[in-house]
C-alpha cells in the first residue's frame, strides 16, 4: 500500500477495500465486522447496527441534499440486512459562517426522510469548527434497525439465486458531477437518492425469501457484484444489455469517461433472490415508482469463482472488475 | 420532431446485430486470406474498445491485434513525470494537468500522491479551464502539464495563443506532445533489445482516426507506400473497429496495399488546416523525445518554438529539473508487447508486481495501455 492516504482510497473500490482491510480490519478485527455487510447484525440476530458519514459536494443537489442523503444512506444500510429503521443518531460538523436557512432546510429534508423510514434521532452531537476546517457542513448518522427477515447476508448466495437490479443505474454520481462541474446536459437527470426500507418491507410482506441485497453506492454495481462474488465465493454472470441506464446518466458517461456501473447511487439496489421467488419480486418491486423498471440482470455460476462476467449479447464476454483509481470524491 | 441526443451518436455504432453481421463477414472472407495478419491498433482508445467489446473474441485465428504504443499517458517517461512532480512542490505553483496524468508513477510517486502531501495539483478536462485557475490565483504560477498526440495539442495551443494575447503573466507550459508516424515509423524499423532484431509481427495498422481528425488522413500515405503496410483509419465505436478489420481483410484478398478512411463521419485527407496552422505556429519538433517503454525516438515530440520561452517551464525550471535517465523496469516486456512480439499475459510480473493500482511499465499504467486493458477485461477465450 502507498504511504499516504490519496482520494483513491475512498473510491469505494480496489483501494479503498485495501485500506479497510488492511488498516482497520486490521486493528479492529472480530467475526461481526469481517462479514462485511452493509450493517452488523448484533443482538443474537435481532438488530442491524451501520454507521456513515456524508460529505457530498455541492450539498444541495438534483433530487436531494446532504441531510436527504445522510438519513437514506444509513436506514438503507440497516435496510439491506432486512432490518426496519429504528433509531439513529446523527452528528452535524459544521464550518463557521455557514448559513442558517440552509442548516434548516438541511435539518427539514431530514426530518422527512426520517418519517418516511419510521425512525427517529435519539442522540445527537453538533461542533462548530473555523473556517476551513471543513467544507460547509459534514453529517454522521448512526442508525439501529430490528432484523423483520433474518439470515439475510452477502456471504450466503448459491447457485440457487438469480441476481436482480431495482433501477436504471448511476444516477447519482452523474449527478453530482454534472453539477459539480457546471455542465448543463439540459435534462431531468436528478439523484437517485431515496429510502428504500419501504420496498425491502413489501418484499418481506409478500413471503419472499431474501438471500442478499446491497444499495449500490460508491463504486456502483460494479463493486457490490465484485464483493458477492468474493464474499459468497461465486462466479456472477450479467447480460450487459438488460442493464439499465437512463440516455442522461449514458451521455454523461460517454463525454467523462466513466461507466455506468462503476457510478454511486444512492436509492438502487441489487437483490439475491432464490430462483422461486424472483419473478414475484420483480412484481412487488414494480409497484414503486423507484423500481418500476427493476429487473433479472443475471445468475451465479461456478465458471470463474470469485469473479463477474459481463456476457453481450453478440456472444462476447469480459470480466467487470472493482472500479479502481479516483473516481470521484465527496459524492456521499 | 424529436430532439436529437447524444446516445444518437453512438446507438448505432454498438448495435449488436451490426456487429454479428461483420463478425460473421470477417469470418467468412478471412477464409480466403493468403497469410495470417497481425494488425495492430495505434491507439489506445482503440485498444481500450477491442477489450471492452470482447473483439477479438470474435476474430477467426489468423485474424490478431498487437496493442500499439497510442495512449499518451502509459508513454509518458518517468522523467518527465518527475519533472511534474518537482513542479508541483514549489511553492507558489499551481500544477494542472488532464485527469489521465493523476496515478502515472515517475520515480519520486505520482501527482496523486504528491497531492496527497500538500501539493496544489489540479486535473482539468479542458485545457481552457486553466484561464479560471489563473484568475483566481492571480499570486500563483499556473503550469499548465500538456499530454497527448495531436489530438489535444490544438488545445494546448489554443491556450497558449490565449495567453500571449490577453497578456496572461501567471501560466506556463511544460510541453509533452507526441506524435503518431514516427512511432509508427520506430516500431517497424527498430532493433528489439529483448530479441536482439528488427523483428515486428505488424502486418497493418488501424489508424487513429481523432488524431487525423486534426492531422487528416495524409499523416499515414508513406506507410502503405514507403512500408508496404496497409492502413484504416478507424472510428472507436465496436462497428467502427469491425467495419475497418474487414476493409483490411479485404486489401489483402485483392492484393491492394492502400490508405483507406472508415471513420469517414469526421475524418477527411487534409484534416483540420487551422488547428494544424495553430500548432505549426507555437510547436516545433524535439530532435528526440523519449517514449515509456521504446526509448528515445526522433522528431516523435513537439517542444515550444525559441520566442515563446517565456512562457516554457522546463526552460524557466532548467535548474531544478533533473536531467539524468531512468531506466525502465528490468523485467517489463512493454517493448516487446508494442512490437507485437508478445502478449501481456507473458509477462513474468504481469498482475502480480504490476498491476494498475500500482504499474511498473507503461502498458499498464492507464486504462488505455494494452496490460491494463487486458487486467480490467481479462482475456476470456485464449
Amino acid at each position: 500500500m502507498t504511504k499516504y492516504v490519496t482520494l483513491a482510497h475512498g473510491n469505494g473500490g480496489e483501494e479503498n477495500n485495501e485500506l479497510i482491510s488492511k488498516v482497520f480490519y486490521k486493528a479492529f478485527e472480530n467475526e461481526i465486522l469481517s462479514k462485511s455487510e452493509d450493517a452488523a447484525v448484533i443482538h443474537n440476530g435481532a438488530l442491524a447496527f451501520s454507521t456513515d458519514s456524508f460529505t457530498v459536494s455541492p450539498i444541495f443537489f438534483p433530487g436531494g441534499d446532504i441531510g436527504k442523503l445522510a438519513i437514506c444512506g444509513t436506514c438503507n444500510d440497516l435496510a439491506m440486512m432486512g432490518a426496519a429503521p429504528k433509531y439513529l443518531t446523527c452528528s452535524v460538523i459544521i464550518e463557521e459562517g455557514f448559513a442558517i436557512r440552509d442548516l434548516e432546510n438541511i435539518v427539514r429534508s431530514m426530518k422527512k426522510e426520517l418519517e418516511i423510514n419510521g425512525a427517529i434521532v435519539v442522540s445527537g452531537d453538533t461542533k462548530v469548527v473555523p473556517k476551513g476546517a471543513v467544507d460547509k457542513i459534514f453529517i454522521n448518522t448512526t442508525g439501529i434497525g430490528e432484523i423483520q427477515q433474518r439470515g439475510i447476508s452477502s456471504n450466503n448466495i448459491t447457485q440457487d439465486d438469480v441476481i436482480l437490479l431495482s433501477r436504471d443505474i448511476g444516477r447519482h454520481g452523474a449527478t453530482i458531477f454534472v453539477a459539480r462541474e457546471g455542465m448543463d446536459f439540459g435534462s431531468s437527470l436528478q439523484s437517485d437518492c431515496a429510502s428504500l426500507y419501504i420496498q425491502v418491507k413489501a418484499l418481506m410482506d409478500a413471503g419472499i425469501k431474501i438471500t442478499a441485497l446491497r444499495d449500490a453506492t460508491r463504486g456502483g454495481v460494479a463493486a457490490v457484484l465484485n464483493e458477492w462474488a468474493k464474499q459468497s465465493n461465486i462466479c456472477i454472470e450479467v447480460d450487459e444489455e438488460t442493464i439499465p441506464v437512463s440516455s442522461e446518466v449514458y451521455g454523461s458517461c460517454e463525454m467523462l469517461g466513466f461507466e455506468p456501473l462503476n457510478l454511486a447511487n444512492e436509492g438502487t439496489f441489487v437483490l439475491a433472490i432464490p430462483k422461486e421467488y424472483a419473478q414475484r419480486a420483480l412484481e412487488v418491486l414494480h409497484q414503486f415508482e423507484n423500481s418500476s423498471n427493476a429487473v433479472a440482470i443475471g445468475k451465479v455460476s461456478d465458471a470463474y469463482i470469485a469473479k463477474v462476467i459481463l456476457n453481450s449479447s453478440y456472444g462476447t464476454k469480459r470480466f467487470l472488475d472493482l472500479p479502481t483509481g479516483e473516481l470521484l470524491p465527496r459524492i456521499c | 420532431m424529436s430532439e436529437l441526443q447524444l446516445k444518437d451518436f453512438y446507438d448505432g455504432f454498438r448495435n449488436p446485430d451490426v456487429i454479428g453481421g461483420l463478425a460473421k463477414l470477417i469470418n467468412e472472407e478471412a477464409k480466403q486470406l493468403p497469410h495470417p495478419i497481425n494488425i495492430m491498433e495505434v491507439c489506445g482508445g482503440h485498444t481500450h474498445s477491442i477489450m471492452k467489446y470482447g473483439l477479438p473474441q470474435l476474430m477467426p485465428q489468423n485474424i490478431k491485434f498487437i496493442h500499439g504504443p497510442g495512449c499518451p499517458v502509459c508513454i509518458m517517461p518517468k522523467e518527465r513525470i518527475d519533472h511534474a512532480y518537482i513542479l508541483s512542490q514549489q511553492e507558489d505553483v499551481i500544477l494542472v494537468t488532464l485527469g489521465d496524468m493523476i496515478k502515472v508513477p515517475g520515480s519520486k510517486g505520482s501527482l496523486q500522491d504528491a497531492r496527497a502531501k500538500g501539493a496544489d495539483v489540479r486535473f482539468v478536462y479542458s485545457p481552457l479551464d486553466v484561464l479560471k485557475i489563473s484568475v483566481e490565483n492571480p499570486e500563483k504560477k499556473v503550469i499548465f502539464f500538456a499530454i497527448g498526440f495531436e489530438t489535444t495539442a490544438p488545445m494546448t495551443v489554443a491556450l497558449i495563443d490565449t495567453v500571449i494575447k490577453r497578456g496572461i503573466k501567471n501560466i506556463f507550459f511544460h510541453i509533452n506532445h507526441v506524435t503518431v508516424p514516427e512511432v509508427m515509423v520506430e516500431l517497424i524499423d527498430s532493433r528489439d533489445e529483448h530479441v536482439d532484431s528488427y523483428n515486428n509481427r505488424i502486418d497493418a495498422f488501424l489508424g487513429p482516426s481523432h488524431v487525423s481528425v486534426i492531422t487528416g488522413a495524409k499523416i499515414y500515405e508513406k506507410f502503405p507506400k514507403e512500408y508496404n503496410r496497409p492502413v484504416v483509419v478507424s472510428g472507436f465505436e465496436p462497428v467502427d473497429v469491425m467495419e475497418a478489420i474487414l476493409m483490411l481483410v479485404r486489401q489483402f484478398n485483392e492484393q491492394r496495399c492502400e490508405l483507406e478512411i472508415q471513420y469517414k463521419r469526421l475524418v477527411s485527407y487534409e484534416g483540420n488546416l487551422k488547428a494544424q496552422q495553430l500548432v505549426e505556429k507555437y510547436f516545433e519538433k524535439a530532435d528526440l523525445f523519449k517514449w515509456r517503454g521504446l526509448g528515445n525516438i526522433p522528431e516523435s515530440g513537439y517542444k515550444l518554438k525559441n520566442e515563446y520561452s517565456e512562457l516554457d517551464a522546463q526552460i524557466i525550471y532548467d535548474a531544478i529539473l533533473p536531467k539524468e535517465e531512468i531506466e525502465d523496469h528490468k523485467l517489463c516486456i512493454c517493448g516487446d508487447i508494442l512490437r507485437g512480439m508478445a502478449n501481456p499475459p507473458e509477462c513474468t510480473i504481469f498482475g502480480t508486481a504490476c498491476k494498475p493500482s500500482s504499474p511498473l511499465g507503461s502498458c499498464m499504467v492507464s486504462s488505455e495501455g494494452a496490460c491494463a486493458a487486458y487486467y480490467k477485461y481479462g482475456n476470456l477465450l485464449k
